[in-house]
């Protein structure tokens, strides 16, 4: 094989490609051929790096400096100047929000070194479609492991002592759930990978499968060979088209290499994975009517026991797990638990993929260990507030999970912690909320998203979320009432007792949270008529200030209803009647002169 | 390839080191050829090509190449440095193709400094 003395790693996750990360591709091969340095630089395409707020970005290995932002323009600069000459570019690097000039090296940089790799230990190292480079970094040896000097009694055990619990959602034992399955009679069995990530502005899934999709199809053979599994499904989202591709590119390689299909290693082991294409129902991601889609019929939970366990795929004994619970096996196999165990808290062990979203400065997915504070991630890794607006909550656990105030940001971060103060881990979202995100509109939001995705199968969730959300969304409205905040803890309660499956059985989190950390927010609604945050369109008035207004013009100019006016030279009024409570007034003011009130 | 055995999964995985060490910036040795104005124009492009030709047919896995900016003795070019782990820096100036290649017989892999074409041992002060 040919040497290269520098690996440009490009990030070809969905974030970056979005960001026309493909176009930057090609300018880099026109510049180095253009330099005639395409003998000596190879450019790979790279899964996730995590780092999406800042992409297009590329690490240059070995010097392992980052790069962000990248734009096309930048890149005969960079190819001259760094590739050719050696003098690395300050301005295309990165400058964390606490310090002054660039940090040049990705291992300096505050959103890196807080993170600790596990189930994300190969992206942006290696080529995604490249499996040669997946067994570069150790791949596929635990899986040589598993089937040459372990019985399947010893994998399973090996993985209930690690302490891994499932990612997907609720938590559990993961070596619990393999044991079950491979203690039932038969020998037609199945595993599922859990590929349904449906929680708004969570991407671990996607990820993983785009930057490392060996390392899931790893796991499940190990998985598969310790309950005595025949046949797996991999079940994905239609509209994560590049997982979907890389995932497909992946089976196809494994097959070649004969680490799928017949007689694997030559054990006499046989096992295949088919993939399944979901059509995005938040539904799905509940593991019976996952089944239930997988089988053709519509995804509607069913009651449990048995559990999948049991009688899952056409009624046969079935262990479903996630995406990230998959690729964090092998690890687990290759190390052993007790490596394993040693990282995170009593109850929870191991490393948390999230994705870190909403107000804080550095967007983007994160791994760390179980036990990190919601301040850590907030602050250290997400780099604090967008514009040094106060915090105010964190949203864990997407429509299932709750908010968390400020008031418990040094909690640590594990399963029982977050259940303890009304939230769930969830499969990883992390939604940081600002002081102008009025906690009663995020209610109205998941419930908005409930209303949608509820299967409708159980009377309390399809009736009750939709009765709950009218609640709220009346009280966003201004047209809340004293006996509202009852109404929906009552309400809320019953949605829980009475729904089949964790989709109903969640979705009063939401309102539930809000409720018991910001009831006063709900309370200036209904009572005061008034949003503190200013977000209810009912309940707010813009005006303009006329001690600060400069009669610049520019609120007049750029109002779409015509509703500022005002002589030249003198302050600005807005007509109440005509003033859709866009904000183009605010957002275009120099003078912090529009108010709301 | 064909079908794969549990032993062939190493034979891939040390064909795949020296791209994977270079990934994680860990390399025994690290080869600094100094890309200046004033480098280019005495020849360091041919070195560097000359250098990389020599890790292929060695199949050394753990040199790393780097570039770097003018060294500031540009009478001197083209210039490399030679640093093996644990050890101090080795800078060599007035490179041709058969120095570089000799530098990294003697020097790069067998860890005898070629006194002949050294300048200096160590590195400058800096901040």
């Amino acid at each position: 094989m040919k040497s290269f003395r520098t690996h440009l790693m490009l990030c070809a996750g969905t974030g970056c490609v979005s960001n026309a990360s493909h176009r930057i591709k090609a300018a880099l091969e026109r510049e180095l051929a253009k330099h005639n340095l395409q003998d000596e630089i190879a450019v790979i395409m790279t899964g996730c790096n995590g780092f999406c707020a800042q992409g297009p970005v590329m690490i240059v290995h070995p010097e392992g400096i980052f790069y962000q932002l990248l734009t096309e323009d930048d890149i005969p600069l960079l190819v001259e100047e760094h590739l050719l000459k050696g003098r690395p570019v300050k301005r295309l690097m990165y400058t964390p929000p606490e310090e002054k000039s660039p940090v040049p090296k990705m291992s300096d940089i505050g959103f890196f070194k807080k993170q600790r790799l596990i189930a994300l230990r190969n992206r942006g190292l290696i080529d995604p479609e490249k499996i040669d480079e997946y067994i570069g970094r150790g791949g596929y040896k635990a899986l040589a492991k598993a089937l040459t000097a372990m019985s399947r009694e010893a994998i399973v055990e090996e993985i209930k002592k690690s302490g891994l619990r499932g990612r997907g959602g609720a938590g559990f034992l993961t070596g619990l759930k393999w044991e079950l399955t491979a203690k039932q009679p038969g020998d037609e069995k199945y595993i599922i990978c859990n590929g349904d990530e449906g929680d708004p502005g969570a991407f671990m899934d996607r990820s993983i499968v785009e930057s490392d999709p060996h390392s899931v199809l790893e796991g499940m053979i190990i998985g598969a060979r310790a309950i005595g599994a025949s046949h797996g499904f991999v079940y994905i989202r239609q509209e994560y088209p590049l997982a979907l591709e890389r995932l497909n590119l992946a089976l196809c390689l494994a097959r070649d290499y004969g680490l799928l299909g017949e007689n694997i290693f030559g054990t006499g082991f046989n096992f295949d994975i088919s993939v399944h294409r979901g059509a995005g129902a938040f539904v799905c991601g509940e593991e019976t009517s996952l089944i239930g889609s997988l089988e053709g019929q519509p995804p509607e939970p069913r009651i449990r026991p048995p559990f999948p366990a049991e009688s899952g795929v056409r009624g046969k004994p079935t262990c479903i797990n996630n995406v990230e619970t998959w690729a964090t096996v092998p690890e687990i196999v290759s190390r052993g638990a007790d490596w394993f165990a040693g990282i995170g808290t009593e109850t929870s062990k191991g490393t948390k993929v999230f994705s870190l979203v909403g107000k804080v400065k550095n967007t983007g997915l994160v791994e760390v260990p179980m036990g990190v504070t919601l301040r850590e991630m907030v602050f250290d890794i997400g780099g604090g507030i967008q514009g040094d607006r106060k915090f105010k909550a964190v949203q864990t656990g997407g429509p299932s999970g709750g908010c968390i105030p400020a008031s418990l940001l040094d909690l640590p971060i594990d399963y029982e912690r977050l259940m303890e103060v009304g939230s769930i881990m969830g499969s990883g979202g992390m939604i940081v909320m600002d002081e102008d995100t009025c906690m009663v509109d995020v209610a109205r939001y998941f419930l908005d998203f409930l209303r949608d995705e509820s299967c409708g199968k159980c009377t309390a969730c399809r009736e009750g979320v939709d009765v709950m959300h009218s609640v709220v969304a009346g009280i966003c409205a201004g047209k809340g009432k004293e006996e509202d905040i009852p109404l929906l803890e009552e309400l809320g309660q019953a949605v829980k007792d009475g729904s089949m499956c964790a989709l109903g059985g969640t979705a009063s989190n939401p309102v539930l949270s809000t409720l018991r950390y910001f009831r006063e927010e709900y309370e200036a609604h209904i009572r005061d008529h008034r949003c503190p945050a200013g977000v209810c369109k009912a309940l707010i008035t813009f005006r303009i200030d006329p001690e600060r207004c400069k009669a610049c013009l520019l609120c007049n100019k750029n109002c779409p209803q015509g509703a500022v006016s005002g002589e030249k030279k003198k302050p600005q009024t807005i007509d109440q009647a005509k003033c859709i409570k866009c904000g183009v007034c605010r957002d275009v003011c120099k003078f912090e002169a529009v108010t709301v009130v | 390839m064909g079908k794969l055995q549990p032993e062939d999964l190493d034979k891939i995985a040390e064909r795949m080191r020296k791209t994977m060490s270079l990934r994680e910036g860990a390399g025994r040795a690290r080869v600094t050829v100094h890309m200046g104005t004033c480098g280019i124009a005495a020849g360091a492009r041919k070195i560097m090509s000359t250098l990389l030709q020599c890790i292929d047919e060695s199949e050394a896995k753990d040199v790393i190449i780097n570039t770097s900016g003018c060294a500031g003795l540009c009478s001197r070019e083209p210039m490399m440095t030679v640093e093996l782990a644990g050890k101090a820096p080795v800078k060599y100036v007035d490179l041709t193709e058969e120095k570089a290649k000799r530098i990294f017989t003697e020097h790069v892999l067998s860890g005898r400094i070629v006194a002949d074409y050294a300048l200096a041992v160590g590195s400058e002060q800096t901040l």
